[in-house]
């Protein structure tokens, strides 16, 4: 793969509206990237394997809990350090943002949010450092979009409760230390278990021969009979509300991450098209060219501005899951199109792994459908608007 | 061990240079700063020191508040304390000036500044410090070793090495060779949250007087189209050395 030559694009100079712990956070991310990620990523991704060498420098620069208070091992950030922090990781690989993304949104937040003291001093610090990995178990077989009909479910046997049932599409799965599980109750209500790899009748099968996301690893969750400790429930919230409530963390972090891989397609063609000559000049002499660059550079800072509004509004706890559902929708959608426009910017050298366009292209195929699919996102605005939900 | 180093905060080398006011000064307008980077070798180099022999080290700058982030930058890799001199870093000798004033009051044993900041490459400052405060000066240093109050640095020369016995306190112009490119370190979470308690004190600036003056920034002429010329071709190419490129 060539060298990584990123200069990440700021056309509205939204640097100068971060703090100087923005961008200290946001450049040691950056660098990390450049130096740890970008050298190895495609390789990681042709073979269809989890760099598992890059967890430890991901705890490092704060990617796992960034905004769990320190008290609990993270790093008690705001929410525009969490955005950013996720955009650079993107920037280098979605496969690898995910990764700190269910860490941080799905696993840590949830134990940190409806957990009890014990289980946040047992289990945050330890997944802060990466020594223990986690995964999120809400997505199966027959509900994707509707995980309200989960069929998943434990029963209260008087000292323990025993879990039933399967997740699928769970990323981090194959190598993940617990997994926070969502299932129903003998009343049908929804409550997340944490249960822990090496629970007897506990399996994760990994899921092979992805096109997308080939960096990360993902599969299943299999529960046959599963004893689970009473002190594993998360006692604080129930309810469909508390699932997606982590998601609404995960997809704001989403918002973000996407603009990194828009960013590092828009600089690559950027960068080709100024050096590529044909027909005696440089293709980005074209106006044909021209279009396509232009339009990704306002498409991006337009996702920028939106981002950064939306981490004002988190960092005072008034974003709504409609505005995040907005802004994920969007991003992601955005960063698709720049990918694609940016590939044909490199002909026949956009289709190979000696760039990552297609790559990052790729991936978000992934990420325009977990965490919420675009038609979903849309249904969410269009119901916050018009007061009829039409997804039911 | 008391270590000063001293920092430039410098346009990122692949800042786009641009020119305002009639040329005479430097457009900000987009351009991320860091670091110097003969600076960082130097910082890491310090790090060095505060690790395995227990020194301590300060950072120090000259510039207003927009320098901050780069040396929040400093501490959150390990630097004790920050010392921001409140001013305009108008010329070398200002700027030495400022800094041997810091160095003085604190009591520093060594004093490492860059052998250039990479913007304007004046290459003063380190030796102008050493003079105002009557230190030993070891310029373009490529290694740094200390045993109690005895040093030994290499120079870089033309060609080749210089070793240098020499004693503390002592200021050095650092450059690559301090420490390589891959020992440079990415400020860590929890380097960058001990950063936000380290103290960063603002000092105004002393009196000091501004020798030169910017007339004229220019940037280098915009390269030519390449020509190519047929091997056979002989006395086309000598004629273009001369008459065009004037080489010959
Ligand atoms: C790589 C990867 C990693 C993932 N990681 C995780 C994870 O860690 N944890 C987890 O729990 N899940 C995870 N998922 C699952 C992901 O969240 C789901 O794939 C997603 O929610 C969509 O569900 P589905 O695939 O079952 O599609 P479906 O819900 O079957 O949707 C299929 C299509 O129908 C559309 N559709 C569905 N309902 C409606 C409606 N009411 N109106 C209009 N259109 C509709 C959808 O938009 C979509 O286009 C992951 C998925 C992938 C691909």
């Amino acid at each position: 793969m060539k060298p990584d030559l990123f200069e990440a694009p700021d056309y509205y100079h939204l640097d100068d509206l971060l703090s100087e712990e923005h961008l200290l956070v946001r450049d040691a991310a950056r660098q990390w990237v450049k130096r740890d990620v970008s050298p190895i990523i495609e390789e990681y991704a042709q073979k269809a394997a989890f760099p598992k060498q890059i967890i430890g420098g991901l705890a490092e620069i704060g990617a796992f809990g960034p905004y769990i208070p320190e008290a609990y091992g993270g790093a008690g950030l705001d929410q525009i350090s969490y955005g950013l922090i996720m955009q650079e990781i993107e920037r280098g690989d979605s496969g690898v943002r995910s990764t700190a993304s269910v860490q941080s949104s799905l696993v840590m937040y949830p134990i940190f949010a409806y957990g009890t003291e014990e289980q946040r001093k047992k289990y945050l610090p330890k997944l802060a450092t990466g020594e223990w990995m986690g995964c999120f178990g809400l997505t199966e077989p027959n509900h994707g979009s509707n995980p309200g009909g989960m069929e998943t479910k434990y029963k209260d046997m008087g000292d323990h409760y025993l879990l039933n049932g399967a997740k699928l599409w769970i990323s981090n799965s194959p190598f993940a230390d617990i997994a926070v599980v969502w299932a129903k109750n003998e009343e049908g209500r929804i409550h997340g278990l944490i249960v822990e790899r090496g629970m007897e009748g506990f399996s994760t099968p990994e899921t092979h021969n992805k096109w997308s996301l080939r960096a990360s690893a993902t599969g299943e969750l299999i529960f046959s009979d599963v004893k689970v400790p009473k002190e594993n429930l998360l006692p604080n919230k129930s309810g469909l509300g508390a699932p997606l409530g982590c998601l609404d963390s995960a997809r704001y972090g989403i918002a973000w991450g996407a603009i990194g891989a828009a960013m590092d397609c828009y600089d690559t063609a950027l960068r080709y098209a100024k050096e590529r000559m044909q027909f005696g000049k440089p293709i980005a002499a074209f106006q044909l060219q021209q279009k396509k660059l232009a339009e990704m550079i306002t498409e991006i800072t337009k996702a920028q501005l939106l981002a950064y509004r939306l981490g004002q509004l988190k960092n005072i706890g008034k974003a709504t899951t409609a505005q995040i559902s907005m802004a994920k929708r969007n991003n992601v959608e955005m960063a698709i199109k720049v990918a694609r426009e940016a590939r044909q910017i490199l002909g026949g050298m956009g289709i190979t792994g000696e760039y990552s366009i297609m790559r990052h292209m790729m991936n978000l195929e992934s990420v325009i459908t977990y965490e919420g699919t675009h038609d979903i996102h849309l249904l969410i605005t269009g119901a916050d608007i018009t007061g009829h939900q039409a997804f039911k | 061990m008391k270590i000063l180093v001293c920092i430039s905060n410098v346009p990122d080398t692949t800042s786009k240079i641009n020119f305002t006011e009639g040329d005479t000064k430097f457009d900000t307008n987009g351009v991320q700063f860091v670091i110097n980077p003969n600076d960082e070798f130097g910082l890491t180099r310090a790090m060095w020191f505060k690790e395995k022999q227990g020194a301590t080290v300060h950072v120090a700058t000259v510039g207003g508040a927009q320098t901050e982030p780069t040396i929040r930058k400093a501490l959150a890799i390990g630097a004790d304390e920050a010392i921001r001199i409140n001013a305009e870093p108008t010329d070398g000798f200002f700027v030495a000036r400022q800094l041997a004033e810091v160095a003085k009051n604190g009591g520093y044993d060594l004093i490492i500044a860059g052998r250039e900041s990479i913007d304007y490459n004046g290459g003063m400052v380190p030796g102008i410090i050493a003079t105002l405060l009557d230190m030993n000066f070891v310029n373009t240093c490529v290694s740094l070793e200390i045993e109690g109050t005895d040093a030994k640095a290499v120079r870089e020369i033309d060609g080749g090495n210089e070793t240098i016995a020499t004693s503390l306190p002592l200021v050095i112009g650092g450059q690559k060779g301090l420490v390589e490119e891959s020992d440079l370190r990415i400020p860590n979470m929890r380097g960058i949250m001990m950063a936000r308690k380290k103290a960063l004190h603002v000092v105004e600036a002393t009196d000091a007087p501004t020798m030169t003056a910017d007339v004229k920034f220019e940037k280098p002429a915009a390269k030519g189209p390449v020509k190519l010329v047929d091997a056979g071709n002989i006395d086309e190419l000598i004629s273009l050395l001369h008459n065009e490129a004037k080489a010959i």
